[in-house]
């Protein structure tokens, strides 16, 4: 680890930094927000919205927060009238190729763009010109590409081949017409998309979008449910995003530990079980050659009694647990502490190690 | 120059013999091949033998005078004479007149316009092209080349570094950053191995110096190269050149396995210990990849899209390692500096913009080429003596400079230095040496939008402000020249165009919008005409042409009423032609014909 020895001013609050932070870090450390839209932590700093142009004493022209590194004594002014200006005329620009939508848009409330429009105070009204008419592309069950709401920040580009690795889409074309797509603009399949939906949760507005959560509710109507996914021991966290009692999609943790908001096809999509008719809500019991539904403590009880059983009979040592690898870290801690301590065996094992 | 001829026919005339023919991309395209093909026959029929035949005729790189191609020197016994526009069923009476009976074809000469192009120049980078076969490196060599490769490599690099830095040679790509600083940068930073690209990616329109000096004069790139590399430390060198040169990557094709085999690149070069080689990338045709970072970007196997700097690719460049970019004529200027010596060519130019430079005048120019001239030579000495004035002699109206994110220096500052500090002062650019001669038949809003209409295509789509601020100043200028402007249009174009190039993240973006704000600064009242008048002062643009007969200056020649395709003028002998309004389609070519200007 590098020392903090480089010694910043940001909007007059002295602070001290490491060598390689940008601007962008060091302001948001002593919680100092800079206005991004390209910015995700995730990925490389790109440079491309923008919006996180600062000013620094005695550089004529203004910089990106997020690409500049902290230099020894730099001076930061990260908003003023002029900032905002400019600002305000880049956020103009993008609006005046963006469908003014909103009102039916999937991710009202929770667009950036919308945001930063609303407290610049702008549109893109000024500017009569071309705008993209592209179709909206529904060629996969996962996700939805509505190109025309697409600014161009290059998230989801970067986070398929910088963080999945798995080159699916990657900018096309040039100037006003370039747009993220897939090679050759063919259709989502599985030769050439993982669907992780990774460039769905970076995506700043609503050009890329969870098919299946589409019209079944705005951001703010959800209630955010933090749980660890149950499909492998890798922990990866995720919110359910409960409206009424239905979970209707799945959303990034970006603080979460171990997967920062990244997830798999199976975590972000692989929620249809949840509410599927046949899914087995109670424990069964064998009874005969059928299987009888039963309460917990029915369950737990009959299985205890036999564990006692075999014990007794067979002595502890033959008996062993071996816990699955979908379970979650606590769970199998609890399954070798039961085994140890309840049952005083060591015969402890997990079908991640095969 | 190898040609020596001993002839065994019985014409004792021909004693030395050097035919030399352009042939550049300009020479070959106005078919330089086929004048070459018919010397050939030609002299073969009267008896001299084929293989001296292809001794005479030298292939030779471009000499600049475009305009007057097929160029071709006949040097007879010593003598030389230039003939002018060739073809090959000329080819016959020169050898007939001229190389069988010593009489030159005096009215295919080349004339007073040819040696007043060449004189006011000073030749550094393009002395050799055009004299010497840049498909043989022997005569590379027989004129002192791979010299300065040799001194350099017998120096410390520290010294070369010094030595260019004294010099004071500026990048010649566009931006002006000192060449010794650069490489001084590069060899201080840590990481191995380091680079050496050549960026022969010329991408403005109607800029071809860099294409010139290597179709020209491959070697002295490879040789600039080697005593870069061996500055800075780098073992590896690439030339990123673009695809749409095939002739010029052919050359340096050609100058590459020549210089191998001779010990002037690869392993232990010019028995140094010093090891260097170069490969070639072509470019894929993206203008933005003449950008530094989108070059390496595009070397990377990656999308050519620039990145922001720092960290600067002295510091983190091709695969992270240190990396100089230097263009084409700063590393072809390199040797004769190394050989002449700093003191030498920091005598050329201006306090701060030293040697010399190469420009492509282009546009409504009586001679257009390639020029080499001193820094700081006025405007005036470039368009007037060197380029001749404008065509037709009509009124000089403002020269681009800088390629299309250049601005336009009008001509009452004719006189102004060309050199890189006055430029940037008036709000254009030196670029990479484009330079666009304009008459008063331009109009300044048509013209700015062709240029920000190339700059708009060629975005690279990265950063907001030039992706779609470009594409909205296009709008706003095309809804000008069709009569459709509105009041503070110009106002509007001003704050997107100071807007742009403060926010945008490189080079393209930051230029793009200098034609627009230069035109506007220049020649504002002609974009207030366009929207408050309803007229195109040039009548250039379509929509609001109102084409009259000025009865003052009709001189009732009766071309315009036979250029006409609608009918719409109607003239007799001995009377001045009128304009139907009803029936013109503004298609211009009366104005186009009218050799006295009567048509306003």
């Amino acid at each position: 680890m590098s020392e903090h020895n480089i010694k910043i001013t940001i909007n007059g609050i002295e602070t001290l930094c490491q060598k390689d932070e940008t601007i962008l870090q060091a302001a948001k450390k002593i919680g100092v927000r800079i206005p991004t839209l390209c910015n995700d932590k995730r990925l490389e700093p790109y440079g491309g919205c923008r919006l996180c142009i600062v000013e620094v004493k005695g550089v004529p022209r203004p910089l990106p927060a997020c690409t500049t590194p902290v230099a020894d004594k730099m001076e930061i002014i990260t908003e003023n009238d002029n900032i905002r200006k400019l600002r305000a005329s880049l956020i103009e620009l993008l609006l005046s190729n963006h469908p003014n939508d909103c009102m039916r848009c999937e991710r009202t409330g929770d667009c950036k763009l919308q945001n930063l429009s609303y407290e610049y105070g702008v549109d893109g009204s000024r500017f009569e010109g071309e705008m993209w008419d592209i179709p909206i592309r529904e060629d996969n069950p996962f996700i939805t590409y509505e190109p025309n709401k697409c600014i161009l920040c290059g998230r989801c580009t970067r986070i398929c081949n910088e963080v999945v690795m798995a080159g699916t889409i990657e900018l096309t074309g040039r100037g006003f017409n370039s747009m993220p797509d897939t090679a050759f603009r063919k259709p989502r399949t599985l030769d050439n998309c993982e669907f992780c939906g990774q460039c769905v949760s970076t995506c700043p507005t609503g050009a890329l979008t969870d098919r299946k959560g589409r019209g079944k509710g705005r951001s703010y109507e959800m209630k955010k449910v933090k749980t660890t996914c149950s499909y492998c021991g890798t922990g990866c966290n995720f919110y359910l995003n409960v409206k009424g009692d239905k979970v209707v999609k799945v959303t990034s943790d970006y603080d979460a530990p171990v997967n920062h908001g990244n997830l798999c096809i199976k975590g972000r999509y692989g929620y249809d079980f949840i509410h599927h008719p046949e899914r087995i809500k109670t424990p069964l019991i064998r009874k005969g050659d059928t299987f009888v539904e039963a309460s917990w403590d029915e369950a737990l009880g009959l299985v205890a009694n036999k564990f006692k059983e075999l014990i007794e009979k067979h002595g502890p040592e033959k008996v062993g647990g071996f816990s699955s690898s979908r379970c979650t870290n606590e769970e199998n801690y609890l399954l070798a502490k039961w085994v140890r301590c309840a049952v005083g065996s060591n015969n402890v094992d997990n079908c991640a190690r095969v | 120059m190898p040609s020596e001829k001993k002839t065994k026919t019985a014409k004792p005339i021909i004693d030395d013999l050097i035919i030399r023919v352009c042939v550049g991309t300009g020479g070959l395209a106005a078919g330089s091949q086929e004048v070459i093909d018919e010397f050939a026959k030609q002299l073969k029929a009267h008896g001299i033998k084929a293989d001296i035949v292809k001794k005479c005729v030298n292939k030779t790189g471009c000499r600049g005078f475009c305009a007057k191609d097929v160029l071709a020197d006949i040097i007879l016994n010593g003598k030389s004479e230039t003939y002018q526009l060739l073809t090959p069923d000329m080819v016959g009476r020169i050898v007939e007149e001229h190389i069988l009976k010593g009489e030159p074809v005096k009215e295919w000469l080349v004339g007073s316009e040819y040696h007043a192009f060449h004189d006011k120049q000073t030749k550094i980078l393009l002395k050799q092209c055009g004299h010497i076969d840049p498909e043989d490196i022997d005569a590379y060599i027989n004129i002192g080349g791979y010299e300065g490769a040799k001194k350099a490599l017998s120096q410390k690099p520290v010294e070369i570094i010094e030595e260019i830095k004294a010099s004071g040679l500026r990048g010649r790509g566009g931006a002006g950053f000192p060449t010794g600083l650069k490489w001084d940068i590069c060899s201080k930073a840590e990481g191995y191995p380091k680079y050496l690209i050549c960026n022969a990616d010329e991408g403005d329109p109607g800029a071809f110096m860099d294409r010139s000096v290597i179709e020209g004069n491959p070697h002295s790139v490879l040789e600039g190269m080697i005593v870069g590399g061996y500055a800075i430390g780098a073992n590896f060198g690439y030339v990123y050149i673009r695809a749409e040169y095939p002739l010029a990557i052919q050359r340096l094709k050609i100058a590459i396995a020549d210089a191998r085999k001779k010990g002037f690149l690869g392993k232990n070069i010019i028995k140094s210990g010093f090891d260097f080689d170069i490969r070639i990338k072509e470019g894929a045709g993206a203008f933005i990849c003449g950008e530094e970072t989108a070059l390496i970007a595009s070397i990377e196997g990656k999308r050519g899209m620039p990145r922001a700097k720092p960290p600067f690719p002295a510091h983190k460049g091709l695969w992270g390692k240190p990396t100089v970019i230097n263009n084409v004529e700063t590393l072809s200027t390199l040797p004769t500096i190394i050989t002449q010596g700093a003191k030498w060519f920091s005598s050329i130019g201006t306090e701060k913009s030293k040697g010399t430079k190469v420009f492509a005048i282009t546009g409504k120019i009586k001679n257009t080429g390639l020029i080499e001239v001193p820094m700081g030579m006025s405007l005036r000495e470039i368009v007037y003596d060197i380029g001749g004035g404008c065509e037709r002699n009509r009124a000089l109206k403002a020269v681009q400079t800088g390629g299309p994110s250049g601005g336009c220096i009008p001509a009452s500052h004719i006189d102004m230095p060309v050199d890189y500090e006055s430029l940037a002062g008036i709000g254009s650019m030196m670029g990479s040496g484009g330079m666009v001669v304009m008459d008063d038949t331009t109009c300044m809003v048509d013209m700015s939008k062709f240029f920000l209409s190339f700059t708009q295509n060629e975005s690279c789509g990265k950063c907001t402000p030039c992706r779609i601020g470009t594409k909205r100043m296009l709008e706003i200028l095309t809804r000008i020249t069709e009569g459709k402007g509105k009041e503070g249009d110009i106002d509007l174009l001003v704050e997107l165009g100071t807007n742009i190039k403060l926010t945008s993240l490189c080079g393209l973006g930051m230029s793009a919008p200098n034609p627009v704000l230069s035109t506007i600064r220049f020649f504002r009242d002609e974009y207030e005409a366009h929207i408050k008048d309803g007229i195109c002062p040039a009548a250039v643009c379509k929509a609001l042409r109102r084409y009259t007969v000025s009865v003052d200056l009709c001189k009732m020649c009766g071309k315009c009423f036979k250029a006409c395709p609608s009918g719409a003028i109607a003239w007799e002998k001995k009377k001045p032609a009128v304009i139907d309004k009803e029936k013109c389609i503004k298609c211009g070519a009366c104005y186009e014909a009218c050799p006295f200007n009567a048509i306003l």
